[in-house]
């Protein structure tokens, strides 16, 4: 009886489950359906799934902007400023995770305060800058740029998975003198490979989706998909279908990668703070 | 425990991050404040100053000192009072949002039903979106007031369709970067959920516990900790909402600060202008900050 009366309730819950979640993710859902659609049946929604299916709009969209050159540029950008950002962030995790001092827990804030500056207080002078070095526009330059902006967050997160680590074993590796290199590029870095690849994606998911900066520093050159969104923008440019086909090719790769990435996206954005 | 050598290791591998963002934040940080004393136009810098009035101060390169003028103007600009209130209703109302929103959600995915899985990846996929895809998907494809999705809804119950971004410009804004947030905020309230107790469950079930009285004395406090951290990260984030508001032309009724001052600066190319608002928007950011930092950094230590 009570058996019977669990999978009623877990029915119900289900039918509750799924049309709250269809509704949340229909956005998406729709802008991949009205890709496949003609300019002419994109808008009559009435009548949606009773016209026809096509990946004209992919063709179009692909001839109209080089979507190639703009996924390269994200996947570089994505890529390029979290691993330099890692290399970085590795030593100093290391360092306040086994060698900490009575300021780290500061300096770990101070760290994390740099992410509370509004980038408006920076646009101007960096704008400025990168002209006169002529980094507009390059992605030297915005690798840069995304690499400062993550860093901070990184630093926590591998500071957060570093601590978990027996300081014990570091320590009888250099017992056995191994230098402060080998110490974290042989001990250390194999040991937190999981946080380490958990940082990574969240981070390149962070910088792929990066808008105020790209939009600002970019034109053609070193343009990501945030700007090859942008350009969709304009009226003339408005067609529904080639809209969502430009849409569903730029979140694509990214939405894939966060499913499998689930639960270290949650791990890593909460800073530890989380059980 | 550390060794006196360890430690001096310790400083020495910890400087390159801390001299990159020492770098990062001061440098622009220094040049701002100093634009903003300066009556400096982008597209002719020395046009401000061809009539020089008696006392007229210039710096090294003969631009124009403004005093606090850019300030005054600034902060007197009825536009800054507009931008003010947008950011504060967006920040006030996604939080919100998102909090009430997340905790029901992730409420639901607690339960056991069948396709959890999909579920779940379908109610975190918004986060995962491109701000400026998500913004222009909703302007064009869901609230066009002629052929958008909801239109054609409301036209089909026979009722008036509405036109969201004429007439609603903040709402519509809001409703799109909560959409974004709230997945964010399931997410990690999820996780927390998931890690109460089980035996509690079992007993206060036993017990005959109501369950609003279970989530009000039980889940309630065990979620505070996973909250103040959503409400960390999502005031970072949405106190420097942008691309929405660009991709969707709105900044005229629905802009916020930094997109008041990305006009100041990048649309009328008034360099002091947008610096002292780019200092305004700093010197507010670390008012929020100050009391978000206290509220984590307690939360940390436990």
């Amino acid at each position: 009886m009570a058996r019977r009366e669990s999978v009623k309730r877990k029915i119900i819950v289900t039918i509750f489950a799924w049309a709250i979640g269809l509704t949340v993710f229909f956005p998406i859902l729709w802008t991949v359906l009205t890709s496949f659609k003609t300019e002419g049946d994109a808008i009559n929604i009435a009548g949606f799934f009773s016209t026809g299916w096509t990946t004209e709009a992919y063709s179009v969209v692909q001839e109209r902007s080089n979507y190639m050159k703009f996924a390269m540029n994200s996947v570089i950008l994505a890529l390029g400023s979290t691993l330099l950002a890692l290399v970085i962030a590795i030593p100093s995790a290391w360092a306040m995770a086994f060698a900490p001092g009575k300021r780290t827990k500061d300096l770990l804030m101070w760290m994390l305060s740099t992410k509370m500056m509004p980038p408006v207080g920076a646009l101007i002078p960096i704008y400025l800058i990168f002209r006169d070095l002529g980094l507009l526009d390059t992605r030297g330059g915005i690798i840069i740029v995304l690499m400062l902006l993550n860093l901070p967050i990184i630093i926590w997160m591998l500071y957060t998975y570093f601590k978990e680590i027996p300081g014990e074993i570091l320590e009888a590796s250099r017992m056995d003198g191994a230098s402060l290199g080998k110490e974290i590029f042989y001990v250390l870095t194999p040991m937190a490979l999981p946080g380490i690849a958990s940082t990574l994606l969240l981070n390149i998911i962070l910088a792929w989706n990066e808008a105020f900066w790209t939009l600002a520093l970019t034109t053609i050159d070193a343009a990501p998909l945030t700007q090859f969104i942008a350009s969709y923008s304009s009226p003339e440019g408005l067609f529904w279908a080639k809209l969502s086909a430009a849409s569903t090719m730029a979140i694509a790769p990214i939405i894939i990668l966060g499913w499998f990435a689930q639960k270290q996206l949650v791990r890593g954005l909460t800073f530890g703070a989380v059980k | 425990m550390a060794t006196q050598q360890t430690r001096l290791l310790g400083k020495f591998a910890v400087s390159p991050s801390v001299a990159v963002l020492f770098l990062w934040m001061i440098v622009p940080l220094s040049m701002t404040i100093y634009f903003s004393f300066l009556r400096y136009n982008l597209l002719d810098p020395n046009a401000a100053c061809s009539i020089l009035s008696p006392g007229q101060l210039l710096d090294s390169a003969n631009r124009c000192m403004a005093g606090f003028n850019n300030y005054k103007f600034f902060l007197t600009d009825p536009k800054f009072f507009q931008a003010m209130g947008n950011s504060l209703i967006l920040v006030g109302w996604v939080l919100g949002i998102s909090v009430v929103g997340g905790t029901l959600l992730a409420l639901l995915l607690d339960q056991a039903f069948y396709g959890r899985g999909i579920v779940r990846i379908m109610m975190i996929a918004p986060f995962l979106v491109m701000p400026t895809v998500s913004a222009l998907v909703w302007q064009n494809m869901l609230m066009d007031p002629v052929s958008g999705f909801f239109a054609t809804v409301f036209k089909g119950l026979g009722l008036q369709p509405i036109d969201w971004f004429t007439n609603y410009p903040m709402t519509s804004v809001v409703i799109m970067v909560a959409w974004q947030w709230v997945p964010f905020a399931t997410l990690i309230l999820l996780t927390s959920l998931q890690s109460l107790d089980g035996e509690q469950k079992e007993a206060a079930e036993m017990d005959g516990t109501p369950p609003l009285a279970f989530f009000w004395y039980i889940t309630l406090p065990h979620l505070i900790r996973p909250m103040t951290v959503v409400i960390l990260i999502e005031t970072i984030f949405l106190l420097n909402v942008f691309a929405e508001i660009y991709v969707t032309g709105t900044g005229g009724r629905a802009g916020n600060l930094p997109f008041l001052v990305y006009q100041y600066g990048l649309i009328s190319n008034d360099i002091g202008g947008a610096s002292a608002g780019g200092i305004v928007a700093v010197i507010l950011a670390n008012i929020v900050a100050f009391f978000l930092m206290r509220m984590i950094g307690k939360n940390l230590e436990g």
